[in-house]
C-alpha cells in the first residue's frame, strides 16, 4: 500500500486527496469481509446439512432405508419409521396444491387480466399479502374453531351418503386431513398467487393485443395464449407452493391430528414429518431424538429437491422471456 | 384480391361471410361470461378466509384484550384472568436478536452479491442457496439449533434469536440485494470517476440510495420472524416468567398460542386469540412500516 501511485500527481492546493494508505486498508478489509459473509450462507447450509446429517448419524446406521419404509412410532419400543408421516405430507401438500394452486392462478388472473380497475386491485393485492403475513399459529387456531365445526356437518353427510368412496370412509371427528389441507391451501395461495402475477405480467402486451385482434373473447386470449406462454412461469408458481407446503409445520400440527396411519380418507386424523417433528421433539428421549433428525433429513430432502426444481423452472422462464442471463 | 375489387364479387361473396360480431348467446360468448363468474367466485372465496380470521381476531380477540392481559403472566389451570405480558417481551426480545444477527451479515452477503461481484461464481451460488433457504421448513431451523446450540446450553431465548436468523438471513440478503440493484449505475459509475475506493462507492452511493428498500427487506424479514413459532418449539421452548436472562426458557406469543389452543379451558382459549390479535397487529405493524419506507414500485 505504500507505493500509492497518485501520491506525488495531487496539487498542494486541492481539496480532493487521493485514497490514503487507509482508505486502500478499508477498502481490501472491507471487500474481504463482503465476501466472506456471501460465502457464509453457503456455509450454513452446508453446516445444517452436516450437523443434522451427524446428529441423525446413529438412527440412520440403525435403522437404514427401512425407516422410510417403517409405519410405526414408538419411542417405548424404540421402534421408528416414517412412511405413514411421508404419505399425510405428501398427501395434504398435494390436496392443498390442487386447492391452493387453482384458486391462486385464478386470482393471478382476476389481477392481472384487466378484470379490476387499478385501484380495486390494488386493494385486491393488499387482502392476498395481508393472507400471506397472517401467522401460522393463527390460522391453526382459526382452523381449530373455526374451520373444523364449520366442516364438521359436511364431512357427516358425505360419510353417511358416500362412506362407500374411499375418500369419505371416515367420520371427521375433530382434527383431521381435510381442514389441514383447507388451512394449508390458504396458506400456499399468495405464494402461488404471487409468483404467477409475476409470470403473467412479463408477457409482453402485444402478444395479448395480437390474439385480441384476432377476435377472440376475453377467456380465450387467457386460456389459449396467456396462460400457455406463461406456462412455465406457473409451474415454477405451483412446485414452490408445494414446497412451502410440505415444509409447513404449526397449523398442520394443530389441526391434522398427529396420528401415525395410512388412510385415504380425507377426514381421518393423519400426520406429517414436520407436525411429528414439533409434537415428539420436546418430550423425545435420546434416541428418538437421533430418529427425529433422521426425519427432518427426508423431510430436508423432499423439500430441497421441490425448491431446487422450481427455481430452476423459474430461471428458465426468465431467460426465456428476457433472451438474458 | 383482385376479385374482391370488383363489386359484384364482394355482393356474392358477403351472403357467404359469416356474421362476425359476438352473439349474446352463441356459446363462446356464454363460455366467457361463465369463466369470469367463476373466477370472481374464486376470487371472493379467497378472501372470505381472511375476513373470517380478522372478525374472530377482532371479536374473539378484542373482548379479551385489556390491559391485564398484556401485562399479567400466563394463568395456570382453572385460574382465571391471567395474560400474555412475558410473551411479548419474549417475542420482541427474540426477533431482536435474531435481527441484530442476520441484518448486518445480510446486507454485506448482500453488498457482494449486489456491488462487489454480481456475476462471480460465489454470488450466483449465494444468490441460489439463499433462494433454496426461502423455502426451507421453518422446523429444520429449529431441528439445526437443536442440534448446535440447545444441546449444549440448554432451551433459551439465544437458540430461539439464532433459530429465528437463520429464517431471516435468505429473506434479507435477497431483499437488500435487490433494493441495491435499483441504484442506478450513473450514480455508482460517477462515484468511482471521482476517484472513490469500491468501499467508499457502497458507504456513500450504495447503502444511503438503497436504504429504503432495504429497510423494507428488513421490516418484512422481522415480520415473518415475529409470527414463527415452529423454530421456537424446542429451543426457546415456554415459560411461565418474565424474562430474566436471555440463557434460560423464554416465552413467545406464538408458542402461547400452540400451548393454549389445545387447553380444555375457556379462560386459557380465549387468552390465545387475544394474544393472537397482539401477534398479528405486531406482524401488521412491521408490515406497514416497510411499505412506508418505501412506496412499492409497482
Amino acid at each position: 500500500m505504500s507505493a500509492n501511485p497518485f501520491k506525488d500527481k495531487a496539487s498542494p492546493h486541492s481539496a480532493s486527496a487521493p485514497p490514503s494508505a487507509a482508505d486502500y486498508w478499508a477498502d481490501s478489509l472491507f471487500r474481504k469481509l463482503a465476501m466472506t459473509c456471501a460465502g457464509l450462507i453457503i456455509a450454513l447450509l452446508a453446516y445444517i446439512l452436516l450437523e443434522i446429517g451427524s446428529q441423525a448419524m446413529p438412527a440412520i446406521s440403525e435403522y437404514g432405508i427401512g425407516f422410510v419404509g417403517g409405519t410405526t412410532w414408538d419411542g417405548s419400543r424404540d421402534e421408528f419409521g416414517v412412511l405413514p408421516e411421508i404419505w399425510g405430507t405428501l398427501y395434504s401438500s398435494i390436496l392443498a396444491l390442487i386447492i391452493g394452486g387453482i384458486m391462486g392462478v385464478t386470482i393471478a388472473i382476476f389481477l392481472t387480466q384487466e378484470f379490476l380497475s387499478q385501484k380495486v386491485a390494488t386493494v385486491f393485492r393488499l387482502i392476498v399479502e395481508l393472507l400471506a403475513a397472517i401467522p401460522s399459529v393463527v390460522y391453526g387456531l382459526w382452523g381449530i374453531y373455526v374451520l373444523i365445526p364449520m366442516l364438521r356437518p359436511v364431512a357427516g353427510w358425505l360419510h353417511t351418503h358416500f362412506d362407500f368412496i374411499p375418500l369419505f370412509s371416515t367420520d371427521l371427528s375433530g382434527p383431521g386431513l381435510a381442514p389441514a389441507a383447507l388451512v394449508l391451501a390458504i396458506m400456499i395461495l399468495p405464494t402461488v398467487a404471487a409468483i404467477s402475477v409475476d409470470a403473467l405480467k412479463r408477457i409482453p402486451y402485444k402478444v395479448k393485443e395480437a390474439a385480441y385482434g384476432m377476435g377472440t373473447t376475453r377467456w380465450e386470449a387467457i386460456l389459449k395464449v396467456m396462460l400457455p406462454t406463461a406456462s412455465s412461469g406457473i409451474l415454477a408458481a405451483l412446485v414452490l407452493g408445494f414446497g412451502r407446503a410440505l415444509g409447513e409445520t404449526m397449523a398442520l400440527a394443530m389441526l391434522i391430528g398427529n396420528s401415525n396411519q395410512i388412510n385415504l380418507s380425507l377426514f381421518a386424523p393423519a400426520n406429517t414429518l414436520a407436525s411429528l417433528l414439533a409434537s415428539s421433539f420436546p418430550e423425545a428421549g435420546d434416541l428418538e431424538i437421533r430418529a427425529l433428525m433422521y426425519a427432518a433429513i427426508v423431510l430436508l430432502l423432499l423439500t430441497f429437491v421441490v425448491n431446487v426444481m422450481g427455481l430452476a423452472i423459474q430461471q428458465y422462464t426468465m431467460r426465456k422471456f428476457e433472451g438474458k442471463k | 384480391m383482385s376479385e374482391l375489387a370488383t363489386p359484384s364479387a364482394s355482393a356474392s361473396a358477403s351472403a357467404k361471410i359469416p356474421r362476425l360480431e359476438r352473439q349474446a348467446w352463441e356459446r363462446r360468448t356464454l363460455t366467457n361470461r361463465f369463466l369470469t363468474l367463476l373466477t370472481w367466485l374464486v376470487a371472493i372465496l379467497g378472501s372470505v378466509p381472511l375476513f373470517s380470521v380478522i372478525f374472530m381476531l377482532v371479536s374473539e380477540g378484542g373482548a379479551r384484550l385489556d390491559w391485564e392481559a398484556i401485562t399479567a403472566l400466563p394463568p395456570a389451570g382453572f385460574d382465571m384472568g391471567g395474560g400474555f405480558g412475558n410473551a411479548i417481551i419474549g417475542t420482541l426480545v427474540m426477533v431482536a436478536i435474531a435481527s441484530l444477527i442476520s441484518v448486518p451479515l445480510g446486507i454485506l452477503a448482500a453488498i457482494y452479491l449486489a456491488v462487489l461481484g454480481p456475476a462471480s461464481k460465489l454470488a450466483s451460488a449465494s444468490r441460489f442457496v439463499a433462494k433454496t433457504l426461502t423455502g426451507f421448513p421453518s422446523i429444520l431451523a429449529g431441528v439445526f439449533t437443536y442440534a448446535i446450540l440447545v444441546v449444549n446450553f440448554g432451551y433459551s431465548a439465544l437458540a430461539g434469536g439464532v433459530a429465528l436468523s437463520v429464517l431471516m438471513l435468505p429473506t434479507v440478503i435477497l431483499a437488500a440485494e435487490e433494493a441495491m440493484k435499483q441504484v442506478p449505475q450513473k450514480m455508482v459509475d460517477a462515484a468511482y470517476g471521482m476517484g472513490c475506493t469500491p468501499t467508499q462507492v457502497i458507504w456513500k452511493v450504495v447503502l444511503p440510495t438503497g436504504a429504503p428498500g432495504i429497510l423494507t427487506g428488513v421490516m418484512l424479514a422481522v415480520a415473518g420472524a415475529a409470527g414463527e413459532s415452529a423454530p421456537l418449539l424446542f429451543t426457546a421452548l415456554f415459560s411461565n416468567y418474565y424474562l430474566e436472562s436471555l440463557m434460560e426458557p423464554t416465552a413467545s406469543l406464538s408458542i402461547l398460542i400452540y400451548n393454549f389452543s389445545a387447553m380444555p379451558f375457556d379462560n386459557q382459549i380465549q387468552l390465545a386469540w387475544a394474544a393472537s390479535l397482539v401477534l398479528v397487529l405486531i406482524v401488521l405493524v412491521f408490515n406497514i412500516l416497510a411499505r412506508l419506507v418505501s412506496r412499492p414500485k409497482f
